[in-house]
């Protein structure tokens, strides 16, 4: 996956609990335009031990300039949140993937319903840009916990005005799914994008209102790039490779010198297969290529995409 | 490379013909005997110098040339041109593609000025020279998708991304084998490969789908596909069967190396940054058996795919009036001996 270095140009700090970042390129050339709802995954060197996180991008799509995140403060997590809290400055470097959008706008929708559930808002942001350009029609439905939590709550008033609803928890005011989606004519998407029992509150309504499956459009983060690290043997030499948690075993076995073909890299054409021999531990396959009972017979594995959770893994190479 | 465009037609008289150069980089796709299909793709990075994949956007000799036939075919039947309004975003991005790479890897015929969205292009080879404003239909003479498809080579289908599916909701195709842009526009992936026979089977076209949906900015990719026409005529259309179909009925073994052209389509997928979605580029590279048998080693390839090709592969491609005659063409090209695999001419 392409990815760029980036240096970040300000901090702001948003509420109590979230961050603002503005990113630039490190060699000052421009980043690419993207499309509202994209992410990227960022990479944080935190001495020795790599966190990489998702953010959605907010800014506008059309800015090349920079690029503008924004990150909740969750202290119990795996800790990338904290470090960039905690650690990252106006002018530290940062390595970010290129965008990827996994929540996109619906081009062929005829009005778009909007609900985010407090820093869930930040998809929204671009999305805005892109559903304003296009010119189509849309409902914004914002719910946080109380008036300080409430993100670029003032900046979306002024910009939003009637089509955005406001609703803060601690003002005893609720967010009523059932009644927002009731009232929506045919061909209208609905997207959310906050807390777990929100997405679940909102997708299993929609379903109950006979929404087609494909009009409903949450927010999933795909399973970061790279794992736990581990090591592989390979059977004709007695090598043995070790594959960090931040490289794909493709990667490290090319690294090895091993003679192994590739074409797609991404988990869909098979020609990097690998024949696994013995294993003491639980192959991850990532893939699309092969089939389940493949899969599930232990045999083979896709290196590009696919890892392995053991303390011993022997492949035909 | 230094570029002497050509003065060639594509029709009536077909003039059309391959430099020993443009023969040296034919992007020969056969590396071993047997063909069939697979999910073939791979990055789109550059590859060797010369050849046509080097830059991002191939501009050969016959750039002008293939431009001009593009035009007529526009002309006869502008339905060629199809975009669904949606399109919008995905076309600007597929123009700023396009113009990027062109003006990148061709200086001196190209150049592209950027300041802020006041765009200026300057198209040599063709004579044109445009200022617009980037995002603006109304500063263009006519929607960005088809501005920019008239002045490159190739047919060119932009795809929608949604509901995990694919959807082809804009083109611009003259010079395609055999399928037609009114019959596809609007079909998804699925719908759109639907005759292919022997691949549903397969599963090619699942596992195509499954990496097309998580293509990545930044990381296009590039496939081969072929097939075989008679004389070298860019647009075998349906709609214009009747012009080039019963040529299929002139080939002998005799005229066969001149009559008879492999077709080798040059496939690549981009991700667009603005609207997500994809466009992909499909290029049309020409070459008769003649011209292939300059180099024996292919012409005894070519002698070995035909031979051994699939019964409904055959039907599929259209060959099955004219294959005897190209293999008994071919044949004396054959002496039996192994053919070390790769697509290389010597």
């Amino acid at each position: 996956m392409s990815s760029v270095n980036v240096r970040v140009a300000a901090v702001e700090r948003v509420t109590p609990l979230v961050k603002h970042f503005t990113l630039v390129r490190e060699d000052g050339s421009r980043l690419p335009p993207f499309s509202g709802g994209s992410h990227v995954v960022v990479s944080m060197d935190a001495g020795g031990k790599v966190y990489r996180n998702a953010y959605s991008l907010m800014g506008s799509p059309a800015d090349t300039n920079a690029y503008h995140i924004s990150v909740r403060r969750q202290e119990r997590s795996r800790g990338g949140s904290l470090f960039m809290h905690d650690k990252v400055v106006e002018g530290s470097v940062l390595q970010i993937t290129l965008p990827t959008n996994l929540f996109a706008i619906s081009r062929m929708g005829r009005k778009h319903i909007l609900i985010a559930g407090g820093i869930g808002i930040t998809p929204f942001m671009s999305q805005l840009h892109d559903i304003e350009r296009n010119g189509f029609d849309y409902e914004l439905h914002y719910a946080f916990r109380s008036p300080e939590h409430g993100a670029f709550a003032d900046q979306l008033k002024a910009r939003c005005g009637e089509r955005a609803h406001y609703y803060i928890d601690s003002e005893e005011q609720k967010l009523d799914i059932r009644a927002v989606l009731s009232r929506q004519p045919l061909g209208t998407h609905v997207y959310v994008c906050g807390p777990g029992p929100m997405v679940t509150a909102v997708l299993e309504t929609a379903h109950d209102l006979g929404w087609p499956q494909r009009h409903i459009h949450s927010e999933q983060f795909g399973a970061p790039p790279g794992g736990e690290p581990f090591n592989v043997t390979l059977a004709k030499s007695g090598l043995v490779v070790e594959v960090a948690g931040d490289t794909s075993m493709l990667q490290a076995l090319e690294q090895a010198g091993a003679e192994i073909d590739s074409l797609c890299r991404g988990g869909a054409c098979g020609r990097c297969m690998v024949e696994v021999l013995e294993t003491d531990g639980e192959l991850l396959h990532h893939d699309d290529y092969l089939s389940e009972a493949e899969k599930a017979s232990g045999k083979k594995m896709m290196p590009c995409v696919s890892r392995a959770r053991c303390t011993h893994l022997l492949v035909n190479l | 490379m230094a570029h002497a465009f050509k003065k060639e037609t594509f029709r009536d008289d077909y003039t059309y013909r391959n430099s020993p150069e443009a023969i040296r980089r034919f992007p020969f796709p056969f590396a071993e005997d047997r063909y069939m299909y697979s999910v073939n793709m791979e990055p789109h990075t550059s590859g060797a110098p010369g050849s046509v994949v080097e830059h991002t956007v191939d501009v050969d000799e016959h750039y002008v040339a293939e431009c001009m036939d593009k035009a007529i075919t526009l002309s006869k039947d502008p339905g060629r041109y199809a975009a669904l309004p949606h399109t919008m975003d995905a076309q600007w991005d597929t123009l700023e593609l396009i113009m990027d790479a062109m003006s990148r890897d061709y200086p001196d015929q190209f150049k592209l000025t950027k300041n802020g969205n006041e765009w200026s292009w300057e198209n040599k080879p063709l004579g044109i020279k445009d200022t617009f404003t980037f995002g603006d239909r109304s500063t263009l003479p006519m929607e960005p998708f088809e501005y920019i498809g008239r002045q490159s080579q190739g047919d060119w289908v932009i795809l929608d991304q949604r509901d995990n599916d694919l959807y082809a909701d804009a083109g611009i195709v003259t010079s395609q084998a055999d399928w037609s842009l009114m019959f596809d526009a609007g079909m998804s992936f699925m719908q759109w490969h639907g005759p292919v026979p022997q691949a549903h089977e397969m599963g090619v076209f699942e596992r195509a789908l499954k990496y097309l949906l998580n293509m990545q900015y930044g990381s296009p990719v590039r496939r081969l596909n072929w097939t075989m026409t008679i004389n070298p005529r860019l647009d075998t259309s349906p709609e214009n069967y009747e012009q080039w179909g019963h040529e299929r009925n002139t080939v002998t073994p005799q005229n066969a190396g001149e009559k008879v052209h492999l077709r080798v389509e040059l496939q690549t997928l981009y991700r667009l940054p603005r609207s997500n979605g994809i466009v992909f580029g499909i290029r049309c590279y020409l070459i008769s058996l003649e011209e292939l048998a300059t180099y024996p080693r292919w012409a005894k390839r070519m002698h070995r795919i035909l031979k051994g090709l699939h019964p409904d592969l055959v039907e599929y491609k259209g060959l099955t009036k004219y294959r005897e005659s190209a293999i008994q063409w071919l044949s004396r090209y054959d002496d039996g001996a192994p053919l070390e695999l790769g697509t290389q001419p010597e």
